[in-house]
């Protein structure tokens, strides 16, 4: 099959899409909320963000996991609408809702019904300044948090080791700190910590308002205009940069934990987008990610799953859109009679080899096949376009870069890849963490049964 | 003000004119049914062809079915894996296989560029009907299954769940769990598969759905292209009826977790359940309803026991399980347990009232576009209608049904259909000793 005459077709499509496309539209109210527009009349629903520019990684030590917790409080409670009403209205408006927090922002959504979005916005301005933290309601949704750290991270090997991994990559940058906090910082929030965050943070100034769906962007303007321009700017004072010391050798650590399987994960200090020294830096470390991990087709799973079998799964992954430098992972775990050692060093020979081989036209393009393609796939998500939007804002990149996302991939060079997988993927920046499996509870495999079914 | 506001609520709702997807359905040749929804506004189709060919159709090898399913994209015809990824992946199109207790699944997303259509289509026709089962490939995929399974050692929620399965299921093809077991996997060997393959990959046990930019003769022509090679064949005899449990049982796993798991049940509903709607929707009230419901407000908003606290019917061709479940620190694991067990009797025997019945209708019928305004769920909502053969106007009546339940049907169906006499107790986590605390 003529690969050549595929990929033109491919990269003639997106420009056919985007024909099609609705640019995104944005008004920033006099309070300085910058609210965007995406239209997608498909459906008659709409998801409407509120995005704040404060996670993790805006949190000094002591309150580590803070902005997760303060997400929690937010549906406790204001004073027009007491705890627990803002979900039922929501509810009784055939509204889906929920929040989220990362290291760089803290998020907040609805999907409704289109004609709904007033009811979404009224109760997001409300909460978004008239918030009311109570010793009591904290009391309980410290515990609720507390058992949400022991699902996702305590009961859970590899998600514990992860963990302790971003604490040794990081030597000062805030990145090193679990968005959902450290236990004893959860432990011994206090309502004035929540009440000074919020009022640091929470403000229409620094915030992004994002709608997607079935609406006509001057409307929802308009809408924005009714709810939120009422609202009092903060003045916000910069977080500090925290940029990252100089990683001056490999770091490498075991963690013993029980569980049943050995892992191991390897990350590069690199930068982002924000950072990059060359925009086109991260564009390529991206493709990079892509040539490793980017499908059953990519180096990772050919060559190592399926060619040398030393691993039952192995990945690479960078985010690109993080608002401080980071980090190029890779993780895996070995296949029966390998171990991670074998698979470090498997993994650092496919570093070498992009650092010091070309990496070939046809899998390049694949790996642009499948940027292109995706570009076409995201687009039947509104969420996930909303998402981008937000993102991109929150970090502040811009939103117009998920414009100008897979023209910038499709730039990317053969030698690009290269220079990079050269420049940042070294020994030195190195940190490895090795999961070291304890023997788990003997009686496990024999419960204790009281028979009552057949 | 008020006016204001009405003009603006016009405004905001656009004048496309919306309906229900509209399902056309018919047979190939072979005997396949076919479910096509055509979507405008994205050059892109998802296609999926399912198969009679879940866990439940294991026999006594657990885990065949699953196995089966994960080695078809590993050779097919003349491709070996890494020629079937790269055929994929050069046209930007994903595909993937899956299998759960009732229905394996083979799925495409892809462009409908006709250069790329075609390479990707070709590709999973390639993979239908004439997958390699090789002796290399098998033994990797095999080995690879046993170290997920040994993974499902060291986690208290996937123990649990295999747990409450075999309790609630017994010796049912419902009772085990889809990825089978260490001792049935390291038993298998390609033949197994191979037959497998054979008997349940058949175009008589097998239908198509196509959610996305083709045409409809563009949809037959893919149908056909599908699933013409694969054999004729035959529809598996109907899976046993489930056996209720005789009495309450309790199990109690010892993991040494920060949290126990909590999940309690019985066999609940079934597709064609004429209780089904009665039951979701007392569900939606009971314990459903995301950040809204009776659970979740005893169990997490007022004594803050647990981040996660929910019950629902899962319903397959047999009465599939209903599950309540939670997650708590071990010491109060007791407390817990006693507040999910008096909040599903209280609302046994007492039913919703009818301001929450009314609030739950008003979330899921006011949110009711939302359950497919992606081509993704309308697929996914297509594919379910499809294999259990339901009306094709299932979405069109989904409101109405919604609609129609009431109070009294809600307790009369609870009553009769969720017995606390009979429920099923599981519980992973450490007993905290009395010194510990």
């Amino acid at each position: 099959m003529n690969n050549r005459l595929l990929y033109a077709a491919l990269l003639w499509l997106p420009m056919f899409a985007s024909h099609a496309d609705t640019k995104v539209s944005e008004h920033v109210l006099g309070n300085g909320l910058k609210v965007l527009v995406k239209e997608d009349h498909r459906s008659p629903v709409v998801v409407s963000q509120v995005w704040y520019k404060v996670g993790s990684s805006y949190e000094p030590g002591g309150i580590t996991g803070i902005s997760h917790m303060l997400e929690h409080m937010m549906f406790k409670g204001t004073d027009k609408h007491p705890a627990g009403e803002f979900s039922r209205i929501v509810a009784e408006n055939g509204g889906d809702e929920n929040a989220f927090t990362g290291t760089d922002y803290t998020a907040y959504f609805q999907t409704m019904e289109a004609s709904r979005l007033a009811v979404s916005f009224e109760l997001e301005a409300d909460r978004m300044r008239n918030l009311h933290l109570l010793a009591e309601e904290l009391k309980k949704e410290l515990e609720v948090v507390t058992e949400e750290r022991r699902m996702r991270t305590d009961d859970n090997p590899q998600a514990k080791m992860q963990e302790h991994f971003m604490a040794l990559a990081h030597t000062n940058s805030p990145y090193k700190n679990p968005v959902i906090g450290w236990p004893s910082d959860i432990a011994n929030y206090k309502v004035e910590d929540l009440q000074a965050w919020y009022q640091r943070w929470y403000a229409p100034n620094n915030a992004t308002l994002v709608v997607a769906g079935d609406v006509e962007p001057k409307a929802v303007f308009a809408l924005a205009e009714k709810y939120f321009a009422p609202l009092k700017p903060s003045e916000i004072k910069a977080v500090k940069p925290q940029d990252e010391v100089e990683q001056l050798g490999v770091r490498k650590m075991t963690v013993k934990l029980p569980a049943k399987l050995p892992y191991l994960i390897m990350g590069y200090k690199v930068p982002t987008l924000k950072t990059a020294e060359h925009e086109w830096e991260a564009y390529a470390l991206e493709v990079l990610a892509g040539v490793l991990d980017g499908g059953s087709s990519a180096r990772l799973s050919s060559g190592l799953v399926r060619g040398k079998q030393l691993a039952v799964s192995a990945g690479a992954s960078y985010s690109l859109a993080s608002r401080l430098s980071g980090l190029f992972t890779l993780d895996a775990t070995p296949a029966a009679g390998k171990n991670v050692w074998d698979l470090e060093a498997a993994l650092k020979n496919e570093i070498t080899n992009l650092q010091i081989k070309l990496v070939d036209t046809v899998e390049l393009q694949r790996i642009k096949a499948q940027v292109l393609a995706a570009a076409v796939y995201e687009r039947d998500s509104n969420f996930y376009q909303a998402m981008q939007l937000g993102m991109l804002e929150t970090v502040g990149l811009g939103w117009q870069k998920a414009d100008d996302y897979v023209t910038k991939v499709n730039k990317v060079t053969a030698e690009q890849v290269r220079d990079v997988a050269r420049k940042y993927l070294l020994e030195d920046k190195l940190s490895v963490a090795y999961l070291e499996p304890l023997p788990i509870n003997e009686s496990a495999s024999e419960p204790n049964t009281q028979k009552g079914a057949k | 003000m008020r006016i204001h506001l009405l003009s603006l609520i016009f405004l905001l709702a656009s004048q496309s004119v919306w309906a229900v997807a509209k399902i056309e359905h018919w047979q190939t040749p072979q005997g396949s049914r076919v479910y096509y929804v055509q979507t405008e506004g994205l050059p892109m189709v998802d296609i999926q062809v399912a198969f009679d060919a879940g866990s439940a159709r294991d026999g006594d090898q657990f885990g065949l079915s699953a196995l089966t399913s994960a080695l078809l994209d590993s050779g097919a015809g003349q491709w070996n894996a890494d020629d079937i990824a790269q055929r994929f992946e050069s046209v930007g199109a994903q595909f993937g296989t899956g299998v759960s207790n009732d229905m394996a699944s083979v799925s495409l997303r892809t462009l409908t560029d006709k250069l790329l259509f075609d390479k990707a289509l070709e590709t999973m026709r390639g993979i239908l009907t004439n997958p390699s089962f090789n002796e290399a490939d098998f033994q990797r995929e095999k080995s690879r299954t046993l170290a997920g399974l040994k993974q499902q050692e060291e986690s208290p929620g996937d123990l649990a769940d295999i747990a409450f399965y075999k309790a609630l299921y017994g010796d049912h093809p419902y009772g085990h769990p889809s990825s089978g077991t260490i001792i049935t996997v390291s038993g298998f060997e390609t033949a197994n598969l191979r037959s497998f393959y054979q008997k349940y990959y058949v175009a008589a046990n097998a239908i198509v759905v196509i959610v996305g930019d083709l045409s409809r003769k563009q949809a037959e022509l893919t149908a056909e292209t599908l699933v013409s090679g694969l054999q004729a064949g035959t529809k598996p005899d109907v899976l046993p009826e489930v056996v209720m449990p005789v009495k309450a049982g309790k199990q109690h796993i010892e993991f040494p977790s920060s949290q126990t798991h909590v999940l309690v049940g019985m066999p609940g509903s079934y597709r064609k359940d004429p209780d089904y709607f009665t039951l979701y929707v007392g569900n939606h009230i009971l314990g459903g309803g995301g950040l809204v419901s009776k659970l979740f407000d005893e169990v997490r908003e007022k004594r803050g026991l647990a981040y996660s606290a929910r019950s629902s019917f899962a319903p397959m061709f047999r009465p599939g399980p209903f599950t309540v479940s939670l997650q708590t620190r071990n010491d109060q694991t007791g407390q817990a347990l006693d507040v999910l067990n008096l909040t599903l009797a209280d609302f046994i025997n007492q039913g919703p009232t009818e301001a929450e019945l009314l609030a739950a209708k008003k979330n899921i019928t006011g949110g009711f576009a939302m359950r497919f305004d992606t081509n993704k769920e309308l697929a996914s909502y297509v594919s379910m209608i499809g294999f259990y053969d339901m009306p094709l106007d299932y979405l069109d009546t989904f409101r109405q049904n919604v609609e129609q339940v009431t109070v009294a049907s809600i307790k009369d169906a609870f009553k009769r259909r969720v017995n606390p006499q009979l429920m099923q107790t599981i519980t992973v986590g450490a007993s905290v000793s009395s010194s510990e605390k």
